[in-house]
């Protein structure tokens, strides 16, 4: 189990000076059980072995890339074919069974737009806590909080509580926050179908300075034509492996030829 | 082979624990302003209710206690003996019952989100604090209105007894906390041990009656082993015993029992900060 994961880290990191994440022989797997009745228990610590071997799901399986600074990385892949768990590991929610993910800096995951927001807070005290979340300190928040107003564009509303929001307020307001962390690296998830189309394009307009000024992006979509443009390489996975990783177009164009 | 990660490389989802938690102060803060905030959302009487409630406890205990099994009467200034102990308890109550509960209670931002995820039970300990404090100025009052006037010993003794609880309650929530992602049965387990607390410390009744009870042998050291027992003897010795004559036997031993309660709780703490940190990985996938 933990033979692969025996890799000398310094020949692991010592590689480019612009390596912000390493994943190394990454596999992930998860134990389904769904419910954990006194008697379920009593019979799967019995027949351990056996029941332990039938009810894994491997989500990953032996996941190696890198990525530098300044690059925008698109993860393809059906549904279930594990983008969202390796965003998971990259971001530290979840932990690797075998191989490592490394990182280097902060790390910004919009795996959910909106997830520290709470429905009872005023949009400016949601703005403040999950800045807090994201990583940023009170005088980074305090000296961005106009930013952020302006970019969600609702301004007026900032100090009503956010369950009066619509849900397109809402998503304004969580989106902005998070494109005003900025991190070192920058992990999103499905977060770019959110807005109407003025506000889409205002989002990809940040998610390319962001780019511009040097920070990692990692996409997840299924908008292959909007990753194709915004990204320039493209990992594909098909059932936990990967299947691609090069150029955008090769993975979008072997992504349509496949499915 | 294992050497140190050169160019600041890290595994993400290996923090540091409760140092993280240190670090990310401005955090807990509006956590536990949230907190607060949504606790007493569309209540009228707002932070009233936390007076309220150890009000009416304390009425009922007093009356049920103090008159009709007549403690009163044994006990000089029974209304501040049992108010003392009430307070420590409820700390001990609020802190590791709303601790044990926060990982799962914020299962969406622990699945979306990594946070060092001791941040929850430390915001829930805090919580409690705020609470904490104007109880014990309701008692202080209570106390000055009997005639307290404490030694700064007897200050110390108070410091010493919060410093348990709070730290007993802390690593009690930080296990508790993480095996109830995995088995919620800990919640309940957790409400059984809380209904339990109030009656093996000596909240409601005089120390005396226990050893008159069960002797000064084994048992009698078991029950003095319980950090609670320290913590509320302490407190009595705080904000009940100056106000009284000073007449009524102190629990022997009672600083070093003290210092023991606050090593246990150390213990305790080291021993939920080692399985949350064990757990911790679990978290997003079990929620």
């Amino acid at each position: 189990m933990t033979d692969q994961a025996d890799v000398a880290p310094d020949a692991l990191t010592s590689a480019d000076p612009n390596t912000r994440i390493i994943v190394d022989k990454v596999t992930k797997r998860f134990t389904l059980r769904h419910s954990r009745s006194l008697k379920e228990l009593v019979v799967w610590t019995v027949r351990r072995r056996k029941e332990s071997l039938t009810n894994q799901f491997v989500a990953l399986t032996d996941v190696s890339f890198r990525i530098n600074d300044g690059e925008t990385v698109a993860l393809l892949g059906l549904n279930g074919s594990g983008k969202s768990t390796l965003l998971k590991l990259i971001s530290g929610v979840m932990r690797s069974d075998d191989g490592r993910v490394l990182v280097r800096g902060n790390i910004a995951g919009l795996i959910e737009v909106g997830a520290g927001f709470h429905p009872d807070l005023t949009g400016r005290e949601n703005v403040y806590l999950n800045g807090a979340i994201l990583g940023m300190t009170e005088a980074q928040i305090d000296a961005r909080f106009d930013d952020i107003v302006a970019f969600s564009e609702i301004a007026e509303f900032i100090d009503t509580e956010v369950k009066f929001y619509s849900s397109g307020m809402f998503l304004r307001l969580a989106f902005s926050v998070a494109v005003h962390t900025e991190p070192d690296i920058f992990l999103v998830d499905e977060i770019l179908a959110v807005g109407d189309e003025p506000f889409q394009r205002k989002c990809l307009a940040r998610i390319r300075e962001l780019k511009a000024a040097g920070h990692a992006l990692v996409i997840v979509s299924h908008d292959l034509n909007m990753v194709a443009d915004l990204c320039e390489r493209g990992i594909l996975l098909e059932g936990g492996k990967v299947i691609v990783d090069g150029p955008v177009d090769d993975a979008v164009a072997e992504m349509r030829s496949r499915f | 082979m294992t050497t140190v990660q050169a160019d600041g490389f890290v595994e993400p989802g290996r923090g540091a624990g409760l140092l993280d938690v240190l670090r990310r102060r401005y955090l807990v803060k509006l956590l536990v302003r949230k907190e607060l905030r949504v606790r007493y959302q569309g209540s009228i009487l707002g932070l009233f209710w936390s007076y309220l409630k150890p009000a009416v406890q304390f009425v009922v205990f007093y009356f049920a206690i103090g008159v009709f099994l007549g403690l009163s009467r044994n006990i000089d200034d029974f209304a501040v003996y049992l108010f003392s102990g009430i307070v420590a308890i409820n700390y001990f109550s609020e802190a590791f019952g709303n601790a044990t509960r926060s990982i799962v209670g914020n299962g969406a931002l622990v699945k979306k989100i990594y946070l060092p995820r001791e941040l929850f039970p430390v915001a829930s300990l805090w919580v409690a604090v705020v609470h904490f404090f104007p109880q014990v100025v309701v008692l202080i009052a209570g106390g000055l209105l009997a005639g307290w006037r404490p030694s700064p010993l007897q200050l110390g003794a108070g410091v010493l007894g919060f410093l348990i609880v709070t730290v007993f309650s802390l690593g009690l929530g930080l296990l508790f906390g993480a095996i109830n992602v995995v088995f919620r049965d800990a919640e309940n387990f957790v409400d059984l041990i809380l209904m339990v607390a109030t009656w093996i410390s000596p909240v409601l009744y005089f120390w005396t009656m226990v050893t008159e009870a069960i002797g000064t042998g084994p048992l009698w050291w078991l029950y003095q082993a319980n950090p609670l027992t320290a913590a509320v003897e302490l407190f009595h010795y705080c904000f009940w015993f100056p106000a009284t004559d000073e007449s009524s036997p102190v629990l022997p031993n009672l600083g070093w029992i003290g210092l023991g309660a606050l090593l246990l709780s150390c213990l305790v703490l080291l021993l939920g900060q080692a399985t949350f940190r064990r757990l911790d990985g679990q978290f997003a996938q079990e929620l």
